[in-house]
C-alpha cells in the first residue's frame, strides 16, 4: 500500500495520546490504592492537555486523508458495520472525556461520590478516568480494526495488528508521561519509565512477531485466479493505460525493496532499542531532557513503523498492474 | 431476487477498447458529472476509468497466447467494499444487485478502495470522491429509449459480442445460459466475494461443416431426380487442369 502520511500521523498521534491518558490514570489509581504518594492536580492537568494536543492533532492530520472532509459527519453513521465509522465515533468521545477528566482536575472539582468496600474514595476524576480506559482501549481496537478487518490485505489480517496498536500507543503514551513526571511529578517518575520499558519490550516482541509472520506469509491469490487461466506461466503486457491510474499510485509504496529494510532495522532501532535505552539512562539519572528525548526518538521511530506497516501490505489489486506497455 | 452482470467472454475479446472509449463517453456526459481526466494530453495522461482491457501473454514462446481481458467492477454478491464505508454512500442494491456509490455521501476516504480486492475502484482526483462501473444504471432503466438501447453502454459498443448483460439469477436468462454452457467463472474464488460478473473461458476454435453443409439436403434438383452434372465422382476441373 502507499503509506498516505496523513494516516501516519493520525494513528501515531492519537495513540500517544491514549497512551498518556493511560499513564495518567495508572498513577492516579496507584495513588487512590495508596501504591503511590497522591498527587497534585498539576501532573493530571498538564498532562490532559498534552494529550488532548496530541488528539487534536491527529483529528487534524486525519482531515487531510479525506476527499471531502466538509462531509465527515456523514462517517458516524455506519457504526454497525464499518470500524472505520466506530472510529469516528469513539475518537471525539473519548477526546471529550479526555478535556473532562482534565478540567476537574484543573479546576479541582472532584468531588467523592462513593467509597469502596476497602475505604478507597470514589472521585469524579475516577469516572472519568475509568470511562477514558474504556474509551482509550475501544479506540486502539477501532484502529487498529480498521486494518485488521480487511481479509486479503493479509498482512494486517492477524489479531497481531490491534495488539500492536495497543502496545505501541501505549509504550509511546507511558514514555511521554515519564517524561512528563520528571518535571512535575518526580516521585512518580520510576513508576511510569518502568511501565514505558515494559510496554516497549512487549510491543518490540508484538512487532517482531508480526514482521515473522508476515515473513513467512504465501499469497493467496495469483495471477491465475485473478484472471482465472489455469496456464502456469502467464505475462501481463498491458494494464489498459501508460499514464499510470488511482490503481498504480494507491497500492504500492513506490520505493525499491532496500528502502523497506532499511526502514524496519530504523523503526526496529528508533522505536524500540534507541528509547529503552534512553528510558534506562533517564531512570537512573532522573533526567527529564533525556527522558523528553526518548519520547521524541520513539515517535520519530513509530512513524518509520507506520510507514513500514503501511508499505508492507501488499494488495492483491497489485496482480492487474504489472507491467506498463 | 434480480443480480445484473455482465458476462465477458475472453475466448471472443479482441482488446479493441471500445468497450472503454464507449464507457468513458457515456459515463463522462452523464448526469452525475465527468469522468474527470489529469493531463489527457500531456506526457502521461491519467484519469478516471470504469473499465480498463488489459493483456496477458499466456505460455512460453512460441507456444504462446494472447488473452484480452477486459476489467470493472464485478458487482460482487458479497461486496467487501460496502459494509467497510463509513458514510453508507457505498451500497449495494436491493431490486438489481448493482453496487453504487453515492457522489454526494462520499467523503473521499478510499477505505473502499482497499477493501476492493480487485481494483475495481477508483478515485476522481477532481471531484475527491470514489468512482466506479454502475452498470450504466443511468441507461438501463431510461424508457426514452429503445429496448436494445437499454443496456451498458460497453455491451453496445462491443463488436465482437464478447460481452453479455443479464440477470444472472433468472435461470433462462443469456447470461445464465452462457455460464452454465461455457464454463463461466468468477474472478479470485479464494475470498468468497462471489463477483456477480463471470468470465468464460477461452476455447479451442474449431471449424465444423457437416456433409450436409457441403452439399444441399434440400436442393430441388434431388427431389426432381436429376443430380448434378458432372457427378461428384466425376474429375472436378482442377483434376483436368491440373496437368
Amino acid at each position: 500500500m502507499h503509506p498516505a502520511f496523513s494516516v501516519v500521523f493520525l494513528t501515531t498521534l492519537i495513540g500517544a495520546g491514549q497512551g498518556l491518558f493511560l499513564a495518567l490514570f495508572t498513577v492516579e489509581s496507584y495513588a487512590a490504592f495508596g501504591l503511590l504518594p497522591a498527587q497534585t492536580n498539576g501532573l493530571y492537568a498538564v498532562g490532559s492537555a498534552i494529550a488532548m494536543v496530541l488528539l487534536v492533532l491527529g483529528l487534524i492530520a486525519s482531515f487531510f486523508h479525506l476527499g471531502h472532509p466538509e462531509r465527515a459527519w456523514r462517517a458516524a453513521t455506519q457504526w454497525r458495520t464499518s470500524w472505520l465509522s466506530r472510529e469516528v465515533i469513539v475518537l471525539p468521545a473519548f477526546m471529550g472525556t479526555v478535556f473532562l477528566y482534565g478540567m476537574a482536575h484543573w479546576l479541582g472539582i472532584n468531588p467523592v461520590l462513593a467509597q469502596l468496600p476497602s475505604g478507597a474514595p470514589v472521585n469524579v476524576t475516577a469516572v472519568l478516568g475509568v470511562v477514558g480506559t474504556v474509551l482509550a482501549f475501544a479506540l486502539y481496537v477501532c484502529t487498529g480494526m480498521i486494518y485488521a478487518c480487511l481479509r486479503f490485505l493479509r498482512e494486517w489480517h492477524t489479531p497481531l495488528t490491534v495488539i500492536n496498536y495497543i502496545l505501541l500507543g501505549g509504550a509511546s503514551g507511558f514514555t511521554l508521561a515519564a517524561a512528563l513526571a520528571a518535571d512535575v511529578a518526580p516521585d512518580v517518575m520510576p513508576v511510569l519509565a518502568g511501565w514505558a520499558l515494559i510496554i516497549t519490550a512487549l510491543g518490540l516482541i508484538g512487532r517482531v512477531a508480526a514482521l515473522i509472520r508476515n515473513a513467512r506469509l504465501k499469497p493467496k491469490s495469483s495471477l491465475q485466479t485473478a484472471i482465472g487461466i489455469k496456464h502456469p506461466k502467464i505475462a501481463q503486457k498491458a494494464q489498459g493505460m501508460m499514464g499510470g491510474a488511482f490503481n498504480t499510485r494507491e497500492f504500492f509504496h513506490g520505493r525499491p525493496g532496500s528502502v523497506l529494510r532499511a526502514v524496519k532495522w530504523i523503526f526496529l532501532l528508533g522505536a524500540f532499542a534507541v528509547p529503552s535505552v534512553l528510558l534506562g539512562l533517564g531512570l537512573v539519572s532522573m533526567a527529564g531532557d533525556v527522558l523528553a528525548f526518548a519520547f521524541v526518538v520513539q515517535y520519530l521511530g513509530l512513524l518509520a513503523e507506520r510507514w513500514f506497516f503501511f508499505a508492507q501490505a501488499n494488495h492483491p489489486q497489485n496482480l492487474y498492474y504489472q507491467s506498463v506497455a | 431476487m434480480t443480480q445484473l452482470a455482465l458476462v465477458i467472454d475472453l475466448n471472443v475479446c479482441v482488446g479493441c477498447h471500445a468497450c472503454v472509449t464507449n464507457c468513458k463517453e457515456w459515463n463522462t456526459s452523464g448526469e452525475a458529472g465527468p469522468l474527470v481526466d489529469q493531463n489527457p494530453y500531456g506526457k502521461d495522461p491519467t484519469g478516471t476509468f470504469f473499465n480498463r482491457v488489459q493483456t496477458f501473454e499466456v505460455g512460453e514462446f512460441p507456444n504462446t497466447e494472447t488473452v484480452h481481458f477486459p476489467k470493472s467492477c464485478l458487482h460482487c454478491e458479497e461486496p467487501p467494499c460496502v459494509p467497510v464505508c463509513p458514510t453508507g454512500a457505498s451500497y449495494k442494491r436491493k431490486e438489481d444487485g448493482i453496487v453504487l456509490v453515492d457522489y454526494d455521501k462520499c467523503i473521499g476516504c478510499k477505505y473502499c478502495s482497499w477493501a476492493c480486492p480487485y481494483g475495481a475502484r477508483e478515485i476522481d482526483e477532481h471531484q475527491k470522491v470514489m468512482k466506479k462501473c454502475t452498470l450504466c444504471v443511468d441507461r438501463i432503466y431510461d424508457t426514452t429509449m429503445t429496448a436494445e438501447e437499454r443496456r451498458p453502454a460497453c455491451v453496445r459498443a462491443c463488436p465482437t459480442s464478447a460481452r453479455l448483460f443479464g440477470d444472472i439469477h433468472d435461470p433462462e436468462s443469456e447470461v445464465s445460459k452462457a455460464i452454465r454452457e461455457a464454463g463461466g467463472y468468477q474472478l479470485m474464488p479464494e475470498w468468497g466475494t462471489n463477483p456477480a460478473n463471470h468470465y468464460l473461458p477461452r476455447r479451442k476454435t474449431k471449424l465444423r461443416i457437416r456433409e450436409d453443409e457441403l452439399e444441399r439436403a434440400d436442393n430441388p434438383l434431388k427431389i426432381d431426380q436429376q443430380l448434378p452434372k458432372p457427378g461428384k465422382a466425376e474429375p472436378s476441373l482442377d483434376d483436368v487442369t491440373s496437368w
